[in-house]
C-alpha cells in the first residue's frame, strides 16, 4: 500500500476508536435535518427538492468541519507523534493529502447517511434527482475546501482549540463574503471590482449555483482550486516549521 | 554509516549545533553524550529528517539528508526523545501502519512483524491501546517501530531514559544484540551507559563537539585514573607515609566513611607501592581497588571547561 494509503486508513481508523466520528456524525445528521424541516420550511415551500437541506450545509460545515480538522496536525506537534510521522520515509505531500482525503472521506459518509431525507422528497414527490446529485456533488466540494482550510491551519499551531477558532475564523469570512446583505452594505464604499472579487472569492457564491443544479466547471473550478491552493499553504507551513 | 559535516542549526540567535562533524561507522555504537540542552537532540533530529540544517550536511548510507529525504529515512530506524506514539492505537495497528507506510509487499510485511514482536516480546500486548501500556512497554514499542525495516542505522534519542533498572538492562541487552553489524548512534545523559553500550563516544556541550574518544581514553583524563583506594581504619599515620612516596601526587580522605584515595603523579603506577607500604605498616586493609578512572569527572570537566570563557558571549546574546 502507498503511504498516502497508509495514513488515510490510520486517520479513519482515529476518527471511529474515539467517539468523535460517532458524535460529529449524529450532530450532523440531527442538525441538517432539524435546519431543513424547521429553519428551512421543508414542507410549507410545498417543493420537491432539497434546497432548503442544501442552503444550510455551509453553516453545518463552519461548525463541524473545524472540529473534525482540528486535531489534524495541531495533536501530532503537541504530541510528539509528529516527529515519527516526519521521520517515516514519506513525503510532506503525502502525509498532508492522506490526512486530508480521510477527513473529506469522513464527511462523504456523513453526507451519504443523510439519504433518508432524499428519500423522503422522493416518497412526497417527483423532485429531480439530477439536481439533487448536483447539489450532494457541490456541498461535498465545499466542505473539501472548508476541510482543505482546516488542514493547513491546522498545522499552524500546537493548540486544538487555536486551530479550530482560526479555521471556523477564515470560513465564516468565505462565506459572509458572498452574502447579498454583506456585499449590499460595502456597495457605495467600496469599489466595485473589490466586491465582485470578494463575491468570487465566496463560498457561497459558487455554491448556491451547484445546489441549484447548475454544475458550471468555473464553480467546481474554484472549488477544487481552493483546495489546492490551502493544501500547498499547509505544507508550506509544516515545511516552514521544521527550517525555522 | 552516519557522517555530518558542519552540521549546525540555529534557532533565532541561539546555535543550537554548532558546526558538528562526526562519522560512525558500521559496528560502532557511538554514544552522544552531552548536558541537558547540549544540542544531542536537535542534531539527531536534523539526521533524521525532521529539522532542516541551517548549514552544513549530514548523510545517512550515504543519502544526503535534505536532497534524498526518502532514501535516507528508509536506511534509518529512528526512535525520538521520548519514544512518542499514537496512544489511541493498539500495538498491532501501530506496527502495521509502520509497515505499510514503509511499503512492505504484504509476505515480507507479516514476516518482519512476527520477528519484531518476538524480539520485543510484545506478544501479549498486541491487542492493547499504547496509551494503556506501562511506559517500559511503551519504549519496547517505539523499539519496535524503529527496527521493523531491519535498517543498517540505528538512530536512538535517549532510549533508556526514565526507564527502571530491568527494563534499562533489556533495552541494552537488545541494542547489544543488533550492534554487531549497524551503525549505532544513541543519545544519553547516564554515564552508566556508555560503559554498557558504547565503543565510542562523543561529548558535545552548547552544540559543539567537545571530545571523541573511546570509553577508556576518556577514564584515562581522569584524575581518577590509576588512583588506588582503600579502606582501613587508623591509618592515619601511613597516610603521611603515602604522601612522602615520589609517586605519590595527592591523598584524598572521604569525612563519611573514611576511605582513603591515593592519587598518582602522572603515567606513575602506584598500586604496588601503596600496598607494600601498608603492608610494612602491618594495617589490616579490609579492601584495595585500582581505580579505572571516573567518566562522570571527565565529564564534568570537558563540559564546564567551555562554559567559562567563549560561551558566555553566547550566553548574552541570547
Amino acid at each position: 500500500m502507498s503511504p498516502v494509503g497508509a495514513v488515510i486508513r490510520r486517520e479513519l481508523r482515529s476518527y471511529f476508536v474515539t467517539p468523535v466520528a460517532y458524535v460529529f456524525l449524529v450532530i450532523f445528521l440531527v442538525l441538517s435535518g432539524i435546519l431543513t424541516f424547521y429553519a428551512g420550511d421543508f414542507y410549507e415551500r410545498g417543493q420537491a427538492d432539497l434546497q432548503p437541506f442544501f442552503v444550510m450545509h455551509p453553516w453545518l460545515y463552519l461548525i463541524l468541519v473545524p472540529a473534525i480538522t482540528m486535531r489534524m496536525w495541531a495533536e501530532e506537534a503537541k504530541g510528539g507523534t509528529l516527529e515519527l510521522l516526519l521521520t517515516l520515509p514519506l513525503t510532506l505531500w503525502q502525509a498532508m493529502l492522506g490526512k486530508f482525503l480521510a477527513a473529506w472521506l469522513f464527511i462523504g459518509i456523513a453526507l451519504l447517511l443523510t439519504f433518508p431525507i432524499w428519500i423522503t422528497v422522493n416518497y412526497l414527490g417527483s423532485p429531480d434527482n439530477g439536481v439533487i446529485m448536483a447539489g450532494y456533488l457541490g456541498s461535498w466540494l465545499m466542505a473539501g475546501t472548508f476541510v482543505a482550510i482546516g488542514a493547513c491551519l491546522s498545522a499552524v499551531t500546537q493548540s486544538q482549540v487555536v486551530a479550530f477558532i482560526l479555521t471556523a475564523l477564515v470560513c465564516v469570512l468565505l462565506i459572509l463574503a458572498g452574502q447579498q446583505q454583506v456585499l449590499d452594505f460595502f456597495h457605495g464604499t467600496l469599489p466595485r471590482q473589490l466586491i465582485r472579487v470578494a463575491m468570487e472569492l465566496s463560498m457561497l457564491h459558487h455554491f448556491e449555483a451547484i445546489a441549484r443544479g447548475v454544475l458550471d466547471l468555473r464553480d467546481m473550478l474554484y472549488f477544487v482550486l481552493s483546495m489546492v491552493g490551502w493544501l500547498i499553504a499547509g505544507v508550506l507551513v509544516l515545511d516552514l516549521k521544521r527550517m525555522r | 554509516m552516519i557522517e555530518t559535516d558542519r552540521l549546525t542549526r540555529r534557532y533565532g540567535g541561539l546555535i543550537a549545533v554548532d558546526a558538528l562533524s562526526m562519522r560512525v561507522e558500521p559496528g560502532q555504537v557511538l554514544g552522544l553524550l552531552g548536558p541537558n540542552g547540549a544540542g544531542k537532540s536537535t542534531a539527531m533530529r536534523m539526521i533524521a529528517g525532521f529539522l532542516v540544517p541551517t548549514s552544513g550536511t549530514a548523510t545517512v548510507c550515504g543519502h544526503d539528508v535534505v536532497r534524498e529525504p526518502l532514501k535516507a529515512k528508509r536506511a534509518l530506524g529512528y526512535l525520538p526523545e521520548g519514544a512518542p506514539n499514537y496512544g489511541e492505537m493498539t500495538v498491532r495497528e501501530f506496527l502495521q501502519f509502520v509497515i505499510r507506510v514503509r511499503g512492505f509487499k504484504a509476505d515480507t510485511g507479516f514476516r518482519r512483524f512476527d520477528e519484531v514482536v518476538q524480539r520485543l516480546q510484545l506478544e501479549e500486548v498486541l491487542e492493547q491501546c499504547i496509551e494503556t501500556l506501562s511506559k517500559g512497554l511503551r519504549r519496547r514499542v517505539g523499539l519496535a517501530q524503529a527496527i521493523l525495516h531491519d535498517p543498517p542505522v540505528l538512530m536512538l534519542d535517549e532510549p533508556t531514559d526514565g526507564l527502571d533498572p530491568n527494563q534499562k538492562h533489556a533495552v541494552r541487552q537488545l541494542i547489544d544484540v543488533m550492534a554487531r553489524d549497524r551503525t549505532i548512534l544513541i543519545s544519553t545523559h547516564l554515564l552508566e551507559e556508555v560503559h554498557a553500550l558504547c565503543n565510542r563516544v562523543v561529548i558535545i556541550a552548547r552544540g559543539r563537539l567537545l571530545a571523541d574518544a573511546t570509553p577508556a581514553e576518556l577514564e584515562r583524563q581522569s584524575r581518577y585514573h590509576g588512583a588506588v583506594s582503600f579502606s582501613a581504619p587508623g591509618s592515619g599515620m601511613s597516610q603521611e607515609m603515602l604522601g612522602r612516596l615520589p609517586q605519590v601526587a595527592a591523598i584524598e580522605v572521604d569525612p563519611l566513611d573514611g576511605r582513603v584515595t591515593v592519587f598518582p603523579r602522572r603515567g606513575e603506577r602506584i598500586l604496588e607501592a601503596v600496598e607494600g607500604l601498608l603492608r610494612a605498616q602491618g594495617l589490616e586493609v579490609s579492601e584495595i581497588q585500582l581505580e579505572r578512572g571516573r567518566l562522570d569527572e571527565v565529564f564534568r570537566q570537558i563540559t564546564t571547561a567551555t562554559e567559562d570563557a567563549p560561551a558566555s558571549s553566547q550566553e548574552a546574546a541570547a
